[in-house]
């Protein structure tokens, strides 16, 4: 900044307005004393104001009791607990929208943002039109939509719609079973840890050999092997015990599934793997697209619907085939089946050796309304839903962008060095995509969280609906709500940008 | 281009090792054309490439050089034809490309390295996930490549912090880590200030001179002249030219290389 260098003693002083270091702080005093004058004109005009009109200020009222109802909170609540109370049940209820909002977004986002750039037309097409429709429709018209057009528009109590695993949708909500433990469940739970832990330790060993030695230890390649004939096995049985005991009931369907998936998990085995891989994703593809397709339009004749499912599940197959079938052997894969199989496996063993029981408590039916289970309110299935659906779309460009934004040269100088297109796109795509994926992907989590106050149009009693309507015109206290929201909200961005800046400070590129 | 040195090293190349197989090829397009599109970039390419031959590819832009060795790895797919490298036919058969960006190492005009990962890092990527080389194995190998290009000292920094000249000493050491029978460059040079130009033509006047089988696409002709056995002149999509480099560029035959030879050379 100092216009004085070495060997420069002698330059003529510069005249002091033209000084560009005074020049700069003149600047930033005007400025100050501009902004604190305006402040104190808005603080004591606004302090006349209330003096005028007799009413009292500060926050002593957050002591008192608050007096009305909140149609779901998690943490307790009646009408004689105190504002600071609702102050939390509103932030819970907003933390928990924003939590499974953000969780799934993210999760729809980061596939529809891939699917965009597949090679297959027909799935980069759909993307794109779910990314420019959703994204185009503003989110208040998307949450009344399901809310008024799609969830209020459900049967009365006693017509409710029964879905599978003793859950009902009717006016009021989703119910669905509330998982009860037991004691010895306890053990179960000890169990997934336990499995977790070990299945993590198994996988670093093993990819920590891979990097020292060139290849995966020996003792797990084969049991890696095995637990993937094990796990296509159990998919493909399940899948056809339902297609042939349900959708195309045939006798004894038990053994004959059990033939044909042992047969399908044998192949996977064998150089025939990519017809068993193949095989296994029709069979699949096809009891999901039935299943799902017969549920959405149940008034199509159900010889169509399997027709359309059967259509779905071969193009899928045929996809899986061809990816599969000009891909090099890999006996050294990582053991992923293995891990997978330690995880459910192991917990499950416990479940059944030491006779825990899972009871659930499932809603029933009563006089007026579902007595038991969990009791999700429409209001918070629009808004989780409504969240999701939108930010998806945004999530779906910024992930796009993301690995676009990566050179093409980084993808053909990884291909003529051999990589695969897995190892190209972990070890050199992400890891640069990432870095432009997230500093936007926080701005969408930060708009998901604000944009949840919009539940307060449809009733969902987030803070803005708890802490920004009922109270206020219960206390009369606008400007301290208000702050308090303000404070709250500001928190929860500050605190999510301080987390970011964190991690785009560890990423970033050394340069010079 | 006006001052295309005639010479790139003073020292006297040793050609003691840069024999010519008579009996081996390395590469091999038939009858090769490709479109993109309506457009038709290659056609009609014949070329055959013995084992230990440095062919230089020149012409206009625009003609189809870079697309043809890029043809030759892979990166762009051609529609009639064939192309066999080491004896592999390239098909759309995954294994079999894989086979031979194996054998077939590539360098590029903008280097290309991987900005997010170290030097070292850059040179035991493949060598690690491709071949499965243990890593301190992949080390010493990095090390002495960087050795051979001459930055040792830079293994621990990244390619941000290189030169350019650097960096594309450290793409092609890149390439040799996975040691391949045929390097291909595409305009290795162009991207660098004069001064550095030198530096990277060194390494790749030492390849040559270990007998490696070389495809360069480049506008140096003074590295034609000094390296090359056999000049290949393309316009438009189709092979002109392809005479020694003596012959080349004292006695071209056809007037689209005289042109073009006028144009670089003065």
């Amino acid at each position: 900044m100092t216009t004085r260098e070495m060997g420069h003693d002698a330059a003529p002083r510069v005249s002091f307005f033209n000084d560009p270091v005074i020049r700069g702080i003149i600047y930033q005093v005007v400025v100050a004393v501009i902004l604190i004058g305006f402040i104190f004109w808005i603080v004591g005009n606004t302090a006349a104001n209330l003096a005028a009109q007799n009413k009292t200020n500060g926050f002593d009222f957050l002591w008192k009791t608050a007096g009305f109802d909140i149609s779901f909170a998690l943490l307790p609540w009646s009408r004689a607990s105190y504002y600071w109370e609702a102050l939390l049940v509103g932030i819970t209820n907003t933390l928990l929208v924003a939590f499974i909002g953000i969780v799934f977004a993210t999760m729809l986002g980061f596939t529809i943002g891939v699917a965009r750039l597949s090679s297959n037309f027909i799935v980069a097409r759909l993307a794109a039109v779910y990314i420019e429709t959703i994204r185009n429709i503003p989110l208040l018209l998307q949450l009344f939509f399901w809310y008024f057009a799609v969830l209020k528009t459900m049967p009365a109590v006693r017509q409710s719609i029964a879905l599978p695993f003793d859950s009902f949708i009717n006016q009021r909500g989703i119910m669905v079973p509330r998982p009860t433990p037991d004691q010895e469940f306890g053990w179960v739970m000890v169990a997934i840890v336990v499995a977790l832990i070990v299945a993590g330790v198994i996988g670093g060993w093993a990819a920590r050999i891979r990097t020292r030695t060139g290849r995966y230890p020996v003792q797990i390649v084969w049991p890696g092997k095995l637990a993937d004939a094990v796990v296509t096995f159990l998919v493909a049985f399940v899948a056809l015990v339902v297609l042939l005991g349900v959708v195309f009931p045939i006798a004894s369907f038990v053994p004959v599934s059990a033939i044909v998936a042992a047969a399908v998990a044998l192949g996977s085995l064998t150089r025939y793997a990519a017809i068993a891989k193949a095989a296994l994703t029709f069979f699949v593809a096809f009891v999901l697209c039935n299943a799902l397709l017969g549920f959405m339009f149940s008034w199509v004749p159900s010889l169509m619907v399997s027709l359309i499912s059967a259509l779905i599940a071969l193009v899928l197959g045929q996809v899986v085939y061809s990816n599969t079938a000009n891909r090099p052997p890999s006996d050294a894969r990582f053991p992923l089946a293995l891990l997978v199989l330690i995880i459910v496996g192991v917990p499950a063993l416990v479940y059944w050796l030491t006779g825990a029981t899972l009871a659930f408590e499932v809603p029933v039916l009563e006089r007026f309304n579902f007595k038991g289970g969990l009791q999700l309110p429409p209001e918070f299935v629009a808004l989780a839903f409504g969240l999701t659906i939108y930010t998806a779309s945004f999530i779906a460009e910024t992930v796009r962008a993301g690995i676009q934004a990566v050179n093409r040269g980084q993808t053909e100088a990884a291909q003529s060095l051999g990589l695969k297109d897995g190892d190209r796109l972990r070890l050199v795509i992400v890891p640069q995509a990432m870095r432009v994926i997230i500093p936007p992907l926080t701005s969408q989590y930060l708009n998901l969280t604000k944009n949840s106050s919009l539940g307060a149009a449809i009733g969902y009693p987030e803070l803005f609906n708890v802490f920004g309507g009922t109270s206020i015109s219960q206390s009369g206290r606008a400007i301290e709500c208000m702050a308090i929201i303000m404070v709250v909200y500001l928190t929860f961005s500050l605190i999510t940008s301080a987390i970011m800046n964190w991690y785009n400070a560890r990423v970033r590129l050394v340069e010079r | 281009m006006s001052q295309v040195s005639e010479t790139i090293v003073e020292r006297e190349i040793d050609t003691s090792h840069m024999q010519v197989s008579k009996t081996e090829v390395a590469i091999d397009v038939i009858n090769m054309h490709k479109w993109y599109g309506d457009f038709h970039v290659l056609r009609d390419i014949n070329l055959r490439v013995m084992k230990g031959e440095r062919i230089v590819i020149a012409g206009p832009s625009g003609s189809g050089k870079s697309t043809l060795i890029r043809c030759i790895n892979r990166l762009e797919e051609h529609q009639e034809g064939q192309i066999i490298v080491n004896g592999t036919e390239l098909t759309a058969d995954l294994k079999r490309i894989d086979e031979v960006r194996r054998e077939v190492g590539m360098v590029f005009q903008h280097f290309n390295l991987f900005p997010h990962l170290t030097i070292l890092q850059n040179l035991t990527l493949a060598p690690i996930w491709v071949r499965g080389i243990p890593k301190a194995e992949a080390e010493a190998t990095a090390m002495h490549y960087l050795e051979r290009v001459k930055i040792p000292e830079q293994a621990n920094k990244f390619p941000g912090q290189l030169s350019g000249g650097q960096q594309q000493r450290v793409a092609i050491a890149r390439s040799l880590c996975m040691q391949p029978r045929i390097m291909l460059f595409d305009e290795p040079t162009s991207a660098l200030d004069p001064e550095m130009v030198k530096e990277v033509l060194e390494v790749m006047i030492s390849l040559a001179e270990e007998g490696m089988t070389m495809i360069c696409v480049t506008h140096e002709m003074g590295f034609a002249r000094q390296v090359a056995n056999r000049v290949i002149f393309m316009d438009q999509g189709q092979i002109i030219e392809q005479n020694e480099p003596e012959e080349f560029f004292s006695n071209p035959q056809h007037e689209r290389t005289k042109l073009f030879l006028s144009q670089i050379l003065h």
